[in-house]
């Protein structure tokens, strides 16, 4: 699936300014960095609640797709910044991880 | 056999906001040399959690990354003040990270059960004056 069609079919606010025209072919869902490092599947989208600097860099690392930061938490400057430097989208919603889950899925199927 | 190449990245303590850029560069240099995304894959897990380990836990440290024709080591050795029970320590879960960090979602006590599970040889000693973790990954 294609993040910019995500974007638009569940609403949510790009907050990284790229073309998001990235296809993924997984979801991860976690907030422990180092269990998200060692299951997260490549090409993933990666839901969290955690928005400080190091998910960059955590993502950056197991060539995640795109993050989507959940329950309307406030993301980091720096960590906007470090995501445009490196090409990976930070996407917010004000819903649940489980309710954005469910979207995706419903999505693909 | 023959040492190829060889790297070394000094790591200072509480250093958050570079955290992962240790990894990012080894990263970066296994992939120009062309190895296989899951031997990246694997180097970037070990590195990243040894880097985040001498952040967290230490007084600071340095990584030596060497390749080889027939395998990669990594040396994570940082200055202390060492772990007090190393079995304890390899435990999934077990964490000594103090709650502000866990907050951020470091501290889930994988650290060391991962950078164990991505190495082929995994060897850790550890006393007040600093932890040695030496870790190996051959070449198929």
């Amino acid at each position: 699936m294609n993040i910019k069609n995500m974007i638009e079919k569940l609403e949510l606010d790009e907050v990284t300014n790229l073309s998001n025209d990235i296809e993924f072919e997984n979801v991860y869902i976690g907030d422990l960095l180092s269990v998200v490092m060692s299951n997260a599947k490549e090409n993933s989208i990666w839901i969290t609640i955690q928005t400080h600097l190091n998910i960059v860099a955590v993502a950056d690392l197991i060539d995640i797709a795109g993050i989507i930061i959940v329950e309307d938490m406030e993301v980091d400057k720096d960590t906007i910044e470090k995501a445009n430097e490196l090409e990976i989208p930070i996407l917010t919603t004000d819903k649940s991880a489980y309710e954005i889950a469910c979207g995706i899925y419903k999505l693909e199927n | 056999m023959k040492k190829i190449k060889c790297y070394n990245y000094k790591i200072d303590k509480n250093d958050f906001v570079n955290a992962g850029k240790v990894s990012s560069e080894i990263k970066k240099n296994l992939k120009k040399i062309g190895f296989t995304n899951r031997i990246i894959r694997r180097i970037a897990v070990i590195s990243y959690e040894g880097e985040m380990n001498i952040i967290i836990h230490s007084e600071g440290g340095e990584i030596d990354f060497e390749i080889y024709e027939d395998k990669i080591i990594l040396k994570i050795n940082d200055k202390g003040p060492g772990i007090d029970d190393v079995n304890l320590a390899m435990t999934e879960g077990y964490s000594t990270a103090p709650s502000e960090i866990r907050e951020l979602g470091f501290g889930a006590g994988m650290g060391l059960p991962n950078i164990n599970n991505c190495s082929d040889n995994f060897n850790i000693t550890s006393s007040k004056n600093g932890t040695k973790i030496e870790s190996t990954i051959c070449l198929e």
